[in-house]
């Protein structure tokens, strides 16, 4: 499968892709992993005129503590998640799901800052990042701005960034010893989640139970009400609106969602120290 | 545009269209066919190749985006059919393969494998095919090749006892490997 014919741009920094975003307008396109972008080029489902690849930006490569928080750049690969000794002392959830992204070779070429972007409600990292209050930081002609990822998914595929917007930063809050679980549910190796629970300090965070990553808001507010962990999950499904399709039924990812929640929670509160 | 990409050590060029593969580019452009095509939907493995020493699916890189790169493809491995790479040494020792259709990329990611965990466990060494799908072997030969390449004993990292009268392999003893092997106890 070849793609329709494009222009690249190979851009030297982000000022350079954001002057390249602007020049170009909605013809254009960012590339970092193209993990998630080439496929469906391919599929020409998507035939952008002009890629702008930002993959190899030293600029967006990096993890590092800043106050209580994780700054990690845009273009860290997941790999780079997954391996990473900072994280697992700090937000072990992230490293954790990242793992769980596809297969090693797509976690050699896939970016955190591209699977938000992306905005597959069947992604991980999302759902975790979801789960942790991250925050995204997206920087464009009119400055910098940071969007709680609370803010930042308006539909399947849809966020809130403007085209001539680049994610250059995610950020995420040092959760150390707070308890926290990734359950995924797959039925073939290297898949998408047919629903997966990201849990983290008491907070939710549900894929592919709705159009967007989901907090299973009622489940937590149980918890915090002093509910027990099966009482919480029993609520997981609530306020949810999940697909029917071929891998599975709208009504079978409701019963995913609340046995991962319960034992995401119950792995969580082992984990807790 | 032109890109320059060095393969197998030798600096390549080319002019190509930016939506030119990395697989076609190995392919057609370099004539190197060892890097196979599978599904064409980054899930099998058959295409995978190092990216500048990392495992990659080539049909979900732009040879764009390999530019200024190192690429390795299952021909720069070996020197030849009587000086195998360890790995391709262990796959052929351990009889990892039957048709032989995903055995390039499959020999491609476990070296990528082995670089990033150089003694894994056989849980390890599944997890990390996990990208790789072969019809043919159920795997069970494939993870006793990757483990023996990393200079572990097969049988005993998988817990299989050896067969009787069958020389065991000694640690990364890839030349005494036994032959065919159907795992179980005997």
């Amino acid at each position: 499968m070849i793609p329709v014919g494009f222009e690249y741009v190979r851009a030297t920094s982000v000022d350079e892709a954001i002057s390249l975003l602007v020049e170009h307008g909605e013809e254009a396109t960012l590339l970092a992993g193209g993990h998630s972008l080439l496929p469906v080029m391919k599929l020409r489902l998507a035939a952008p005129e002009v890629l702008i690849d930002i993959g190899r930006l030293s600029e967006l490569s990096y993890i590092r503590v800043e106050g209580d928080e994780i700054a990690i750049g845009a273009g860290t690969k997941h790999r780079a998640l997954e391996a990473s000794e900072l994280l697992a002392k700090e937000c072990p959830l992230l490293p954790a799901a990242a793992h769980t992204v596809g297969d090693p070779q797509v976690r050699h070429r896939g970016t955190i800052g591209g699977s938000l972007a992306h905005g597959d409600p069947a992604s991980d990292l999302p759902a975790a990042v979801l789960a942790l209050g991250g925050t995204i930081v997206l920087r464009s002609p009119r400055g910098q701005r940071t969007v709680p990822i609370t803010g930042f998914y308006t539909g399947v595929f849809s966020t809130v960034r403007d085209p001539d917007e680049v994610i250059v930063e995610v950020r995420v809050p040092r959760t150390g010893g707070a308890g926290w679980a990734y359950e995924k549910f797959v039925r073939r190796a290297n898949d998408w989640a047919i629903v997966a629970v990201a849990v983290v300090d008491g907070r939710i965070g549900l894929a592919n139970m709705g159009p967007t990553p989901l907090r299973a808001s009622a489940a937590e507010a149980a918890l915090a009400d002093g509910a027990s962990i099966e009482e919480a999950a029993a609520l997981a499904d609530q306020a949810t609106d999940p697909v029917s399709d071929v891998p599975a039924t709208a009504e079978y990812r409701r019963h995913l969602a609340r046995v991962l929640t319960k034992r995401a929670l119950t792995t969580a509160a082992g984990a807790a120290g | 545009m032109k890109v320059a990409i060095t393969v197998n050590g030798q600096e390549t060029t080319a002019d190509v269209e930016p939506r030119l593969l990395l697989v076609h580019y190995l392919r057609d452009v370099l004539g190197l066919k060892a890097t196979n095509i599978g599904c064409d939907t980054t899930s099998c493995g058959a295409c995978t190749v190092l990216l500048d020493g990392e495992s990659v699916k080539s049909c979900t890189v732009l040879a764009a985006q390999a530019d200024g790169s190192s690429v390795t493809t299952l021909e720069g491995l070996s020197s030849g059919p009587d000086d195998l790479h360890p790995v391709a040494a262990a796959f052929r020792a351990e009889h990892g393969l039957q048709c032989g259709f995903c055995t390039p990329g499959m020999v491609m990611a476990a070296v990528g494998l082995l670089s990033e965990n150089p003694k894994p466990t056989e849980r390890e060494v599944r997890d990390g095919l996990e990208g790789n799908l072969c019809r043919c072997t159920g795997y069970h030969n494939i993870v006793r090749a990757v483990i023996a390449a990393s200079g572990q004993d097969p049988d005993e990292v998988t817990g299989t006892s050896p067969r009787p009268g069958v020389e065991r392999s000694p640690a990364g003893g890839v030349a005494a490997a036994p032959g065919f092997s159907t795992g179980g106890a005997e």
